[in-house]
């Protein structure tokens, strides 16, 4: 049997950060008492109408040109009825047929459709299971009931697990960077379900699709589409077919459970929604969405790359966060000589490692100034101080911040660069390692390991590895 | 005190900013007035000292009776159902706001059918309202409280909405005036829905000139809905004299089917007045309006269906003992709280939304509309107005037509083609006529539509017709202006 490739494709919701809700003047929050932020039309008071918030318009654009999708002329709200207590009006009004954003892209990855819609009441379910099953009561909160949504729905584009959470980091910074939402997947302002099928590889069908849902970590997003890939490619080798149905991940212990199917058949009875009229964006309202996109995390990391030169990896890691990348730029700037990527290579490599021993502040949040981390590489760079010495200067600014020529002249961190002053105490280290100055004479390379290790002990690090190598080398004619 | 009554709200209007009629005396008369109510016209009446939340500081509006699909702030809301019993709205209806704040204090809510569902009143969950000229009889509905609280001397005046007909129906049969405006003229923020795409308030006077001044106060752009789009210029009150130069179209296709003898007779008697008035009477194509009735018994109860859908025991209204789960609660509290015609609307709404038959039922409803949307359109490249009776027959008997839910959805025949087209439409008293099974006289309507926003034009012809007619029977004990 032919290997089974993946096909995943990913709906993503998206809680914009607007003032107030979707359809109400109600102000939007997270983690206060329950029902504070409440008026009848979010009640569904009887004779109630909605009323579209034109900021969750505005950035529901700015999602689409981010993602560069089609802009309906003239997209339509629908109803889509159920009845459930979070859904005060029995039905959510969201966007069907004709929805606000249509075809784009994201890297690599389609974008089908972005629409807008609201989001429900929280329900919280009394008793040991926390699941409306077997639970004594119910209890609603409607302050996150008509929070504006955007749902972002790509093609089946993704082949892995990987991939497919890789994807979504992408998405959140490029969310995130717009200002649009707080993309936070543990408070529920980001949620990703993967539509997930397997299939022959090189074969063009689609395979039979399943939902997974409540995968509310990206850690999670990948385990749980593993976990189905594997359920589907096993059920499929044993002979068995996949069945559409949807699924929902348990964080605790990473199992897979299908909905009730009670629940899941529903006829949702689409219909125009009558109390609304058509979103038609201006020129102007367009003009403005493109004209606020920042440089988005894409773009950013394609012009570390292609204009300053950095790996790959180190690009991605920068242009994913705008803050980091802000510093990285600001303090390239001013690290004469140096090229942007040695400096790249310090604030992902030397300063985060740093950053994170001293309790996981970021570098623009920290007391190292982004001239200093500047002036630093610029001295490693002409040799003035060993890169071990860098590392020690590094550590003070993390810790107290200050200008690194101060603290190399306060510690005495100077490089020794007089090959007298090396010589003799090159010469002291061989006599003090005998074991390891014979091995490295029978060849042995490995051994001089130690010996470097004596010297930069005895040299508190300043001496320039690559000269006490020389020398070394030299004195044991290896 | 009869003087004070026999004034219409123009007039109360005119002498009260003249300082020449105490605000305070009128509305006490109307209060009065409208405790003496027999008809079962209202459901929630102010005893005086009502509530702030619709306390008039400085009245100068005569008072009004609002029909109870109309939130009014800590005021019982039933909109005729048990499922709202007891439900005291915490917000006002725009229409109803800016009534009280013209200066109009607020007499009671009228009773209704159910959430607007019904031509008789008797769908009301509160027993039906009798019509004022024959309490055997219904006043028409759905707002048939409010027409019978005009007619029957219980209020100067009232609002009410009209989804396929409610407004000018009810206004037909109780022998007063009743304008259904142009859809989006007046907010519709505050009225319980029933069907939204269709539904619209306006006024019941006693006469042409009294729907100008509602009219003046109700219309405009409402922030909170946004469908209202107003009128384009606040209405001034009609003063035309004559027909002269004004085309009125009589649709074959509607008139063309079997109605009441006796309405027909006065229909053409009118046509003949407006002829008199100088105005020509031509026939008019309306190919498409005869599937009024069947599209709208397909769409209204659609969005029916699902704006009645919030009504599970929840947050407000009634609430079913239930010791079964969320669903049998829902279940159980829907059973009890609506009436029969509201759960055969939300049956038949279901079903024409339902996944597989939405094209054939929904869908294909939707057409028709468009359809008799455009031959109202061509019929107004060749008159200004078109004209019908408003309703097949004067008052029925209570119990009439209440085994035969079809027999009484055509009661909107001739008033349904209007609400689909979401144009504005009239209806005047043009006389009396006996009922088909003989009786004393009773009231027949004249219905006028014009084109969209083209109030002003249609009160001016309508107060010209109004004049030329001099119709000022009234039932039996009620003052005559």
């Amino acid at each position: 049997m032919a290997e089974l490739e993946a096909v995943i494709g990913l709906e993503i919701h998206v809680q914009l950060a607007t003032k107030t809700k979707m359809f109400c003047g109600c102000e939007l929050s997270f983690g206060d008492e329950p029902n504070v932020h409440t008026c009848p039309v979010c009640l569904a008071h009887p004779g109630v109408l909605p009323v579209v918030n034109e900021q969750a318009v505005l950035f529901a654009l700015q999602i689409a040109a981010a993602l560069e999708c089609e802009v309906a002329p003239r997209s339509i709200f629908h109803r889509k009825n159920y009845f459930y207590p979070d859904s005060p009006k029995a039905y959510q009004i969201s966007q069907y047929d004709i929805p606000i954003a249509g075809a784009g892209r994201l890297g690599d990855v389609r974008i089908h459709r972005a629409h807008l819609e609201e989001d429900a009441a929280k329900m919280i379910h009394v008793g040991e299971s926390g699941r409306i099953h077997g639970s004594g009561a119910s209890l609603v909160d409607f302050n996150r009931g008509g929070t504006p949504l955007v749902e972002i729905v790509t093609e089946p584009d993704l082949r892995s697990a990987a991939e497919a959470a890789s994807w979504a980091r992408l998405l959140r910074e490029t969310v995130r960077q717009l200002g649009v939402s707080n993309v936070n997947m543990e408070e529920g302002s980001l949620r990703v379900d993967g539509n997930i099928s397997v299939r022959p590889a090189g074969s063009e069908e689609l395979g039979t699709k399943t939902e997974l849902k409540n995968m509310n970590s990206f850690r999670f997003l990948e385990r749980g589409i593993e976990a189905e890939l594997a359920r589907q490619r096993e059920l499929i080798e044993a002979g068995g077919r996949v069945e559409q149905e949807t699924l929902h991940f348990h964080p605790e212990d990473g199992s897979l459970h299908p909905l009730r199917s009670k629940e899941e058949a529903h006829d949702y009875r689409y219909f125009p929604e009558p109390d609304l009229v058509a979103i038609a964006p201006t020129e102007a309202m367009l003009r403005e969405a493109r004209e606020s996109l920042p440089e988005l995390p894409a773009a950013r990391a394609e012009r570390y790359r292609e204009k300053l030169g950095l790996a790959e990896d180190v690009a991605a890691l920068l242009a994913a966060d705008p803050e980091t990348a802000g510093y990285f730029e600001a303090s390239s700037q001013q690290a004469e000589g140096v090229e942007p990527r040695v400096v790249a290579n310090w604030v992902t490599g030397e300063l985060a490692a740093a950053l994170r021993q001293e309790g996981d502040t970021t570098a623009a949040e920290s007391k190292v100034e982004p001239a200093a981390l500047a002036a630093l590489v610029a001295m490693v760079q002409e040799k003035k101080i060993s890169h071990g010495s860098g590392k020690t200067v590094l550590a003070s600014l993390v810790a107290e911040g200050g200008d690194p020529t101060a603290i190399v002249a306060r510690e005495g961190l100077a490089q020794i660069s007089d090959s007298g002053e090396l010589e003799s105490i090159v010469a002291a280290a061989i006599e003090a390692n005998p074991e390891a100055a014979e091995q490295i004479r029978a060849g042995n390379g490995k051994a001089i390991g130690a010996i470097v290790g004596a010297v930069m002990k005895e040299t508190k690090g300043r001496a320039d590895g690559g000269e006490v190598n020389r020398l070394i080398s030299e004195k044991l004619g290896s | 005190m009869t003087e004070l009554l026999a004034l219409t709200a123009l007039e109360a209007h005119r002498a009260m900013v003249a300082g020449e009629l105490d605000a305070g005396e009128y509305a006490a008369a109307w209060r009065q007035a409208a405790g003496g109510d027999e008809l079962n016209a209202y459901l929630w009446r102010d005893e005086g000292g009502g509530p702030s939340a619709i306390a008039v500081e400085r009245p100068s509006i005569a008072p009004i009776a609002v029909k109870d699909i109309f939130c009014t702030e800590g005021v019982p809301t039933t909109a005729g159902s048990r499922i709202l019993e007891g439900y005291e709205p915490p917000y006002t209806a725009t229409a109803v706001r800016k009534l009280i704040e013209a200066g109009a204090p607020i007499l009671g809510k009228t009773n209704m059918d159910e959430f607007a569902m019904g031509s008789s009143n008797e769908n009301s969950a509160y027993g039906p309202v009798l019509n004022p000229w024959d309490r055997e009889r219904v006043p028409g509905g759905s707002s048939g409280g409010s027409a019978a609280a005009v007619a029957g001397g219980l209020a100067p005046w009232a609002i009410g909405t009209d989804t396929g007909g409610s407004i000018r129906q009810p206004a037909a049969l109780c022998g007063i005036v009743g304008l259904k405006p142009t859809y989006g003229a007046i907010s519709r923020y505050g009225m319980i829905a029933f069907a939204s795409s269709l539904d619209q308030c306006g006024p019941f006077t006693r006469d042409v000139s009294d729907a100008a001044l509602m009219l003046a106060i109700l219309q405009g752009q409402d922030s909170c809905d946004s469908t209202s789009v107003g009128l384009p210029k606040s209405p001034s009150l009609p003063d035309r004299g004559d027909l002269k130069g004004l085309r009125f179209g009589v649709p074959s296709d509607l008139t063309g089917h079997e109605f009441d003898a006796g309405v027909r007779a006065v229909f053409e008697a009118t046509l003949e007045k407006i002829k008199d008035l100088g105005g020509e009477i031509s026939t008019v194509s309306l190919p498409h309006a005869e599937h009024g009735i069947s599209a709208y018994y397909v769409i209204a109860p659609a969005e029916a269906s699902s704006n009645l859908a919030r009504y599970d025991g929840v947050r407000y209204g009634m609430r079913a003992e239930s010791s079964g789960d969320v669903i049998e609660m829902y279940e159980q509290t829907r059973a009890k709280g609506f009436g029969a015609e509201v759960k055969r609307r939300i049956m038949l709404g279901t079903y024409a939304l339902s996944s597989g038959y939405y094209d054939a039922y929904y869908g294909q409803a939707q057409k028709v509309r468009t359809k008799i949307a455009g031959d109202f359109k061509g019929a107004f490249d060749q008159v200004d107005f078109v004209v019908t009776p408003t309703s097949p027959s004067v008052a029925f008997k209570l119990g009439e037509k209440t085994a035969d839910p079809l027999s009484m959805y055509l009661n909107d025949f001739f008033t349904v083609p209007m609400s689909l087209a979401g144009i504005p439409a009239i209806s005047i008293p043009a006389g009396l006529a006996q009922p088909a099974g003989g009786g004393p006289e009773l009231p027949v309507g004249f219905q006028i539509a014009a084109p969209a926003f083209g109030e002003q034009k249609l009160l001016g012809a309508a107060f010209a017709l109004e004049q030329g007619i001099g119709f000022d029977a009234r039932p039996e004990g009620v003052p005559n202006g």
